[in-house]
């Protein structure tokens, strides 16, 4: 399990805890979190749980997948940090991680 | 058996008239006939690209069958006419297409991306009929009349509109809503996308409608007529391009075209198409999703009651209506390689068609999919907008258009009563309404 903090564009902070293994787009739907879209269903095939990752969690959420990467690049708003939630799952080394969202997300 | 792969562009070179298309011998064109042979007729013997079965609203049973029997399957009759091509009716197998770009190709130089090839003498590049990396370059240049700071910008400007239009509507008289209300709001929001004159907003809307028009159905422009039209609209577009080109970056899609490295130096007709791209992408689409959401409350008024009760439910209302409209019925690819799909072999050059609206039906990823909830679980996955790299640009500027017109209508109207059956436009493309006649009680 790991807790996360989903910060919405508008400041709103919201901490659930997302079970190992359920995707962070997944664990934000299943909670209601306003910001999170996941229109495809977690297939890194929309880019509406586009992402930001604080600091130095962004190495522990490990690399793009090619999809991921394809569909970042034509996102509004592309960062450093950019990950789509749908691909980042929740496991131990996560426990405490916090994402921001962009602004087209709200 | 004819061959079950698509016939190539040297063996079928592109002519013009098209020869005779083969139907099915029917007593008439009745929806109810139509489904009734959709119900029981061989697969094989089916040209679902025929406009009689979208005029009429009489597709579905044949896309259950496909999605039941048949998910991945090759249709041969008339490929004199289209060269035979592949359905794709299951949410699973559009999703493995529409996210493998590297297979499935969008490019216009191999037909492009609707069902019917685009005509080999008039090739209309544009974004969205192009493979990376020049599709992406060229949509990153458009990419920003849609960023989350312009659509906040555009937020009240839509509902100072949306207000006029609703109050300049007749109450007790019957009217058109597809003029009086789609058309018109979709024009007036192009209008401004474009930075085009707002008295000439009609015009926007003739050349979306020539570009996406059937030139076999009576009525509609013949495809050397088709081509003259287009080009004047190129002509009247190439001025406004003049004027922006010369001033300061503007927040207009021609401003940012004629600024961007990407896309100042396109070729006329690479203006041209991805003109009819933007503007197509801009208007049918939403105007279509304008109209089914009246249609769809008329024929759910439990749905209508819910909503009227809730105007809280807006939101999901309005994803529902473009999952249960799916304004462009599909989008095709065309495969660079021999693959495996659902089982069938594709080999390399063969059409593919991904069928969104039955993706949008399919039961194995939506719950009671032929049943419109305005307050469905999810509503906002669908597969209205494609996925993949070239999922719909303005697909959150659609939804925030729908968004505050449902919330004025709802301030305002008690009831928008459809008075009979809408005319549906004859496309196995477009699915839409010409026209439906409505009636607000005074």
């Amino acid at each position: 399990m790991a807790k996360v903090t989903y910060i919405a564009f508008t400041g709103a902070e919201t901490v659930i805890d997302v079970p190992d293994g359920v995707s962070l787009m997944e664990g934000a739907l299943q909670n209601g979190i306003a910001g999170i879209d996941g229109d495809c269903g977690g297939n890194a095939a929309c880019a509406t749980c586009h992402v930001y990752v604080e600091g130095d969690w962004l190495a522990k959420t490990g690399e793009r997948t090619e999809a991921e990467t394809a569909m970042l690049d034509l996102a509004d708003g592309l960062a450093d940090n950019s990950r789509l939630a749908c691909q980042i799952f929740a496991g131990p080394a996560l426990d405490g991680i916090v994402l921001r969202m962009p602004e087209s997300q709200h | 058996m004819a061959s079950r792969h698509t016939i190539s562009r040297e063996e079928a070179p592109p002519q013009w008239p098209l020869p005779p298309r083969q139907r099915p011998q029917l007593a008439d064109h009745s929806r109810e006939t139509l489904m009734a042979y959709l119900e029981t007729a061989p697969l094989d013997e089916v040209d679902i690209s025929d406009p009689i079965y979208w005029e009429n609203d009489a597709h579905w049973p044949f896309f259950r069958r496909l999605r039941d029997e048949a998910p991945v399957h090759f249709t041969a009759l008339n490929a004199e006419r289209h060269r035979g091509f592949w359905s794709v009716s299951r949410w699973a197998d559009i999703m493995a297409v529409d996210t493998n770009h590297q297979v499935y190709s969008s490019d216009a130089h191999l037909g492009g991306i609707t069902l019917f090839d685009m005509d080999a003498d008039f090739i209309m590049p544009m974004f969205i009929a192009m493979d990376p990396p020049k599709h992406d370059v060229q949509r990153k240049a458009v990419n920003p009349i849609v960023s989350g700071m312009n659509l906040a910008s555009f937020e009240s400007l839509i509902r100072s509109r949306t207000e006029e239009v609703l109050d300049g509507l007749p109450r007790g008289e019957a009217f058109d809503w597809v003029d009086r209300v789609s058309i018109e709001l979709t024009s007036r929001m192009l209008a401004t996308l474009f930075d085009w004159p707002q008295e000439h907003r009609r015009k926007l809307t003739y050349w979306s409608d020539v570009s996406t028009s059937d030139p076999e159905i009576p009525g509609n422009p013949q495809k050397e007529e088709r081509q003259g039209i287009l080009l004047g609209m190129l002509q009247e577009f190439t001025q406004l391009w003049n004027a922006k080109v010369n001033a300061e970056p503007g927040n207009d899609l021609i401003s940012m075209l004629a600024h961007n490295p990407a896309t100042r130096n396109m070729p006329p007709m690479e203006f041209l198409g991805n003109l009819v791209l933007l503007i197509v992408g801009g208007n049918d689409t939403t105007r279509n999703s304008i109209s089914g959401g009246v249609y769809f409350l008329n024929k759910n008024p439990g749905e209508f009651a819910k909503l009227r009760a809730d105007h809280g439910l807006v939101e999901s209302m309005v994803s529902e209506t473009i999952r249960y409209q799916t304004p462009l019925a599909h989008m095709r690819r065309t495969a660079l390689e021999d693959t495996i799909l659902g089982g069938q072999r594709i080999r390399k050059g063969d059409k593919v068609v991904m069928w969104y609206h039955s993706g949008n039906r399919d039961e194995r990823a939506i719950e009671n999919p032929d049943a419109y909830v305005i307050d469905r679980p999810r509503a906002r996955q669908h597969m209205a907008f494609g996925f993949g790299i070239h999922r719909c640009v303005g697909n959150r500027l659609a939804e925030l258009q729908l968004k505050i017109l449902w919330e004025e209508i709802l301030k305002r109207f008690d009831n928008i009563e459809l008075l009979e059956e809408p005319e549906r436009v004859p496309s196995a493309f477009v699915k839409g309404y010409k026209k439906m006649m409505v009636r607000i009680p005074a």
